[in-house]
């Protein structure tokens, strides 16, 4: 039986292309359902075939503020994690010192603990603190989950960095700024990217976090949260699409540039 | 004093030599704001956690410190089956996370040839998209009168799953299954993207010579494969089960009160009842529970360098 043996042969791949349809199924709904006329409130049945949302993507109240509020804390919150985490980084695989093994363990906490948990922790905090719950208390509880995560990846790339070039630079008579900004930074660079770029997707799509610790603020994920119980804007299918195409752009500008660097070197 | 050219020239060992002595301070003006960061945001939050869940007192005339620490018994009383579900969803999530990621994993790092960047990019790209958004989409799924809910009506499998309690009659939103399904699609990819760096570290020479050996391709998944891709199940399953036990979001859109998690009760308490004593007790039992839990499986699995 050719068709059985084929079939016993590929096995893995038929069940990883399952696993990836199952992983993409929500993807192409929210895709289809962009291009929905929904009757009620609710964009969960199909209707009717129009562009309506896709021509006014900014016409629901309130929507593309909460993006646009969602983008900046990403920004600021990627620049904060990336270089504190990055300096962090370095630190942990380029130098020993006493407290290194507790400095890891707090590193790795973040990584290891319900959301819930460090949502409704970080709250208790503010309250004591009779801090105003908003843009600048979110900030910096993206700021606090995002740097772990960007210490792992820059620390996974600079370990794997061959010191012997920087010292190679050293005897080339560069100073230790010279040899930062021209050898290691540029090495390194690739992870720092990776970590930033993981950073600014985690913050862009936290909502738990979020929550518990944004006041009367609402981002995006907090807009699609409150329209989940109210009624979902065709709208919100736009702009998921949207950055889904993106992102995959994103991803693929990436992984071409890195492949010319890597052909260079 | 020691300068940088006339250190001795000492063979590149694996540990980095501290360099200058001058230098000495540098790691810890690296660490500085960072480590603050997290010790005013992350550490320091759970002693004011801790202390909040042993205060007694109302939000009209203020909490106090009574050390009350029937606060946890209280609710561990009230909650426990919120707590079992908890367990139990984020178990069977992260089972059917490892079933349904392995094969992936492996066809990226050994079948998948010049397509591994694009199915890569396909299992990260959803990362970019909001999860809320795709969550909701399983709302359209599996809603009553769609294909995935009438094709597994036709097959009978709904019968069984009822049976067990997994669905009710031939509805799949807003019971078990529908939150477990949410719960596996949403941290798949964590559990994917660990298998897949374990498995592509693999060397490829020793499927050959597994092979040379008149190894079986089963025999040589479960004794060479599966064996070195162990670093990759620990920390996938750790990923997996560890959000999926505290989160609410699954069990709210695509569940009912039925399939409330400890997640939803600590967001009810905290968000809207305004019970802190209890929210703070749940969720440090909550992170207890997880931490015993991932200590107990990390040293059973016997990767402690992983962490």
């Amino acid at each position: 039986m050719p068709f059985v043996r084929w079939l016993r042969r590929n096995l893995v791949v038929i069940a990883g292309l399952v696993t990836l349809g199952y992983l993409l199924l929500p993807n192409v709904i929210v895709t289809v359902f962009s291009f929905n006329k929904p009757k009620g409130r609710f964009n969960y049945e199909w209707q009717q075939f129009s562009l309506d949302a896709w021509t006014n993507p900014c016409g629901v109240a309130d929507m593309c503020g909460s993006l646009s509020l969602s983008l900046q804390i990403a920004l600021w919150a990627t620049i904060g994690a990336t270089v504190l985490g990055t300096m962090i980084a370095f630190a942990l695989v380029r130098y020993r010192f006493r407290a290194r093994g507790a400095v890891n363990s707090l590193i790795f906490l973040p990584m290891a603990m319900p959301e819930v948990v460090m949502a409704a922790s970080l709250l208790t905090l503010f309250l004591n603190m009779g801090a105003q719950l908003g843009f600048w208390t979110i900030l910096i509880a993206h700021i606090m989950f995002c740097l772990s995560f960007v210490v792992t990846a820059v620390k996974a790339r600079v370990m794997s960095m061959d010191p012997r070039l920087e010292q190679a630079a050293q005897d080339l008579y560069a100073g230790p700024v010279q040899t930062f900004v021209r050898v290691t930074l540029p090495i390194a660079a690739p992870g720092i990217a990776a970590g930033a770029l993981l950073a600014f997707a985690l913050s862009f799509d936290d909502f738990i976090i979020t929550n518990f610790n944004a006041g009367s603020t609402v981002t995006f994920p907090m807009f699609v949260w409150g329209s989940a119980q109210r009624g979902t804007p065709v709208q919100i299918n736009v702009i998921g699409t949207a950055m889904f195409i993106v992102a995959v752009l994103l991803v693929l500008a990436a992984m071409l540039v890195g492949k010319r660097k890597n052909k260079a070197v | 004093m020691t300068t940088v050219t006339d250190t001795p020239a000492a063979p590149a060992a694996e540990t980095a030599r501290p360099p200058r002595k001058r230098g000495r301070l540098v790691p810890y003006w690296l660490l500085l704001p960072g480590l603050l960061w997290l010790v005013v945001f992350f550490a320091l939050p759970m002693v004011y956690q801790a202390s909040t869940s042993i205060q007694t007192g109302s939000l009209e005339d203020g909490f106090k410190v009574t050390w009350h620490f029937a606060t946890y018994w209280d609710a561990l009383g009230d909650y426990w089956p919120q707590f079992l579900r908890s367990v139990l969803y984020a178990g069977a999530a992260t089972i059917l996370c490892l079933a349904l990621g392995y094969p992936l994993a492996y066809l990226i790092a050994f079948r998948a040839g010049r397509w591994r960047n694009v199915v890569l990019i396909l299992v990260i790209a959803p990362f970019f998209t909001s999860f809320l958004i795709r969550t909701l989409a399983w709302k359209t799924i599996l809603s009553d009168s769609g294909p995935v809910v009438s094709t597994l009506n036709t097959l009978h499998i709904l019968d069984v799953t009822s049976w067990i309690g997994m669905t009710d009659g031939n509805r799949v939103l807003a019971t078990p299954l529908a939150v477990i399904c949410g719960l596996t699609y949403n941290f798949l990819p964590f559990m994917i993207l660990p298998l897949y760096t374990s498995l592509e570290r693999i060397d490829g020479r020793l499927h050959e010579a597994a092979g040379d050996l008149y190894a079986t391709p089963a025999t040589t998944f479960r004794k060479v494969t599966f064996p070195l891709s162990m670093p990759g199940v620990v920390s996938g399953t750790l990923l997996t089960f560890i959000p999926a036990a505290g989160d609410y979001v699954n069990a709210d859109l695509l569940g009912s009160t039925d399939t409330r998690m400890v997640g939803n009760v600590i967001q009810t308490q905290f968000l809207r009842i305004l019970d802190y004593p209890t929210a703070a007790a749940l969720s440090f039992i909550l992170m207890a529970a997880i931490l015993i839990m991932v200590t107990v499986y990390i040293r059973r699995s016997g990767t402690e360098d992983l962490v």
